[in-house]
């Protein structure tokens, strides 16, 4: 069995400082889309922190939950595209190309999570911002998906590097940019279908638990957390 | 009806076909500027993207979507309802086919482009073709969005034949009476119709099968049409009455839909004699009983979802029952029931007048019950963090009003080139008529010889 890439998120770590959310817009191209357009609900945050508050003032507890694709077994955004664009890779990533992408946005609507964007607009980097696109990654147009990939870039290139040397990719070996950048750890990335990898050993936490776990997505994403806080509770 | 002769009823149908009033031509200037309008505004949404649209995360269908579920459903006026109603050979039913079938292959086309105006991409809407490519792929079957297009293709193919076949006597008529040009076009639409016996019981027996086809037929595409929705894991979409539910709404609207286009017909080209009260009235029970069922339908989704009160599904429930969107809420049970139950049940109001009010009530409600089944239910989709709402932006606005424009468009050009109602038919209706009435004088005669 080939790699089932997954991810393991200790919401009892994740302090919200967002810096996961920065180094995604960084690595992956991401286009900001100006005030106006964001706060009519246009931004694409490929990772966005969530902020919940628990019990009441002056108790008061805010809890942070980075939300990102959570790279379904079961994807409801990939059946209901119509031109394959949204798929399923061998590594158990929910695919997207966007390429084929015609913009339905069918998969946007079927995701329970929100995870996924649309290009309204052709995106633009206004003068220097041009200058630090990352070249591994196709910038998107206008009138298609985007979604997070886990960084498909960085694991096709371990993986090829890895190939070159004649080993396995070593586990902690791909780190997607929001793990890379998470200052208190609260990210772990790595194989799942290995039993001893990081990601697999804490995926097993009896502290873990699936975001909407009743749907039976089956995501590829475990969220550690302390009993008494429920982050998929609408708050 | 005062039987009327042949030739007064050639003579009342075709005219509409050679006289055109300055009142035609003021109403499709005005129709076809509408239109264009429209047609410019998609324009630059195609230039600019969808970001000129209200659309946004997570609301990524709104009106085209809307649009797009309505006009299908409106399309279900005419084929469904003639081919019912010609199976089971209801007599009124012969001045309302055509004017009914037209509504169907206009609708339909009307809808079937949205789903191609509401693409991110609307130049590549050709992916959804399954033809060996330079891409190496075929579309996907399984998403409902494919089968969509083979539903709505399917449908549109039928309807039109089941449109086209019953005209080929009275484009042979007016081959026949017309000279020049006009004679040549109507010449080669009649496909050399000569009337022969063998000629009309071909004709019976292709009207008989589509007839039959065509039932199915747009019973599935509604099904698909709400499958849209039913399949995906959204509060209150993921349902199992929403294609039973959506093919029954289709009908109801489609029902409205012909009684305008009928009073509207009848007042224009001055038909009051073919179209007559009891068409109205007849249609009218069929509306009222949509009408019901429609209440039923939503009442049972609304008490199942309500009762389970799983807590995905009551907060988009509480957002259209009493939230920001209980207005509209409460605006369509007003037009889809409130307001019709009293003028259709009634006869005294069950006017032309009355089913006319009726059903502008109904069209508005069932627009607005399609936007409810919609938007509520992706603003509030799930983890509230990204909850959302809505609000039409201009160029929405204008290609939707630019698509009823067109429809009148449509309507008010076919109401020249073909006669709207089917004049063949008219008179096959009467010729049985009499012939009915020739055999009961026939046996109370001979009674009466026996006596």
């Amino acid at each position: 069995m080939g790699h089932q890439w997954g991810m393991v998120i200790d919401l009892d770590r994740c302090t919200g400082c967002e810096a996961c959310v920065v180094a995604c817009h960084a690595e992956n191209n991401i286009a900001t889309v100006g005030d106006k357009q964001a706060a009519g609900g246009r931004a694409k945050h490929w990772i966005r922190v969530e902020r919940y508050y628990e019990g009441d003032f002056p108790d008061v507890r805010v809890k942070f939950m980075p939300v990102l694709c959570q790279q379904c077994d079961a994807a409801p955004c990939e059946p209901v595209c119509p031109t394959f664009a949204s798929y399923h890779t061998d590594e158990g990533l929910n695919g997207q190309i966007y390429n084929r992408c015609i913009g339905t946005r069918y998969c946007a609507n079927a995701c329970p999570y929100n995870v996924r964007f649309f290009n309204f607009y052709n995106p633009v980097w206004e003068k220097p911002l041009n200058l630090q696109l990352n070249p591994d990654v196709s910038v998107r147009e206008v009138g298609v998906m985007e979604k997070c990939t886990f960084c498909v870039q960085r694991i096709k290139a371990a993986e090829i590097k890895a190939e070159a040397e004649k080993r396995d990719v070593k586990d902690g070996e791909i780190q997607p940019a929001c793990v890379q950048s998470c200052p208190t750890n609260a990210m772990v990335f790595g194989d799942l279908s290995d039993p001893n990898s990081q990601v697999s050993r804490m995926a097993a936490s009896s502290r873990g638990n699936k975001l909407l776990d009743e749907l039976g997505t089956r995501p590829k994403i475990t969220y550690l957390q302390r009993d008494s806080w429920n982050g998929d509770e609408n708050a | 009806m005062a039987t009327k002769t042949p030739e007064q009823i050639n003579e009342d149908l075709l005219r509409p076909l050679s006289v055109v009033s300055p009142r035609y031509f003021i109403a499709l200037i005005f129709f076809l500027a509408v239109v264009i309008v429209a047609v410019s505004f998609f324009g630059r949404q195609i230039y600019d993207g969808l970001g000129v649209t209200g659309l946004n995360r997570p609301v990524f269908w709104a009106f085209y979507i809307t649009n797009f579920v309505f006009w299908i459903g409106l399309s279900h006026a005419g084929t469904l309802i003639s081919a019912i109603l010609r199976l089971c050979n209801a007599t009124w039913r012969r001045p309302v086919t055509r004017c009914a079938e037209v509504i169907t292959v206009f609708s339909l086309s009307i809808g079937a482009s949205f789903p191609i105006i509401h693409l991110g991409r609307p130049w590549l809407a050709f992916w959804l073709f399954p033809y060996p490519s330079e891409r190496g792929i075929w579309p996907n079957i399984r998403s409902p969005l494919l089968w969509d297009f083979f539903a709505i293709n399917t449908y549109l193919i039928g309807s039109v034949t089941f449109l086209l076949l019953p005209m080929l006597p009275d484009f042979a008529l007016i081959r026949d009476r017309a000279s020049g040009f006009r004679k040549r076009v109507y010449g080669f639409l009649a496909l050399g119709w000569r009337g022969t016996p063998k000629q009309w019981h071909r004709l019976e027996t292709a009207m008989h099968i589509m007839a039959i086809a065509i039932i199915p037929v747009a019973v599935s595409v509604h099904s698909i049409v709400s499958w849209d929705f039913a399949m995906a894991p959204v509060p209150m979409w993921h349902s199992t009455i929403f294609a039973p539910y959506f093919v029954a709404g289709a009908i109801f609207s489609g029902i409205a839909a012909l009684i305008i286009a009928m009073a509207g017909l009848r007042k224009f080209l001055h038909l009051e004699e073919y179209l007559r009260p009891i068409h109205f009235e007849n249609l009218g029970k069929l509306l009222l009983v949509m009408s019901l069922l429609w209440f039923y339908f939503v009442f049972s989704e609304r008490l199942t979802g309500w009762y389970g009160n799983e807590k995905y599904e009551m907060s988009v429930f509480w957002l259209t029952q009493r939230g920001s969107f209980s207005p509209l809420f409460w605006a369509m049970v007003f037009c889809n029931f409130i307001l019709p139950m009293p003028i259709l049940a009634i006869k005294k109001l069950r006017t032309i007048t009355g089913t006319v009010i009726a059903s502008i009530a109904v069209v508005i409600g069932m627009w607005i019950e399609r936007f409810l089944i919609i938007v509520p239910s992706l603003a509030h989709k799930y983890g509230s963090f990204s909850w959302g709402s809505y609000r039409p932006s201009w160029t929405e606005i204008i290609i939707t009003a630019g698509t009823f424009a067109a429809m009148a468009l449509l309507y008010m050009l076919f109401a020249k080139a073909v006669p709207i109602i089917a004049v063949w038919e008219l008179k096959a209706g009467q010729s049985v008529e009499r012939e009915h009435l020739e055999t009961v004088l026939a046996a109370s005669e001979a009674e009466a010889g026996a006596k």
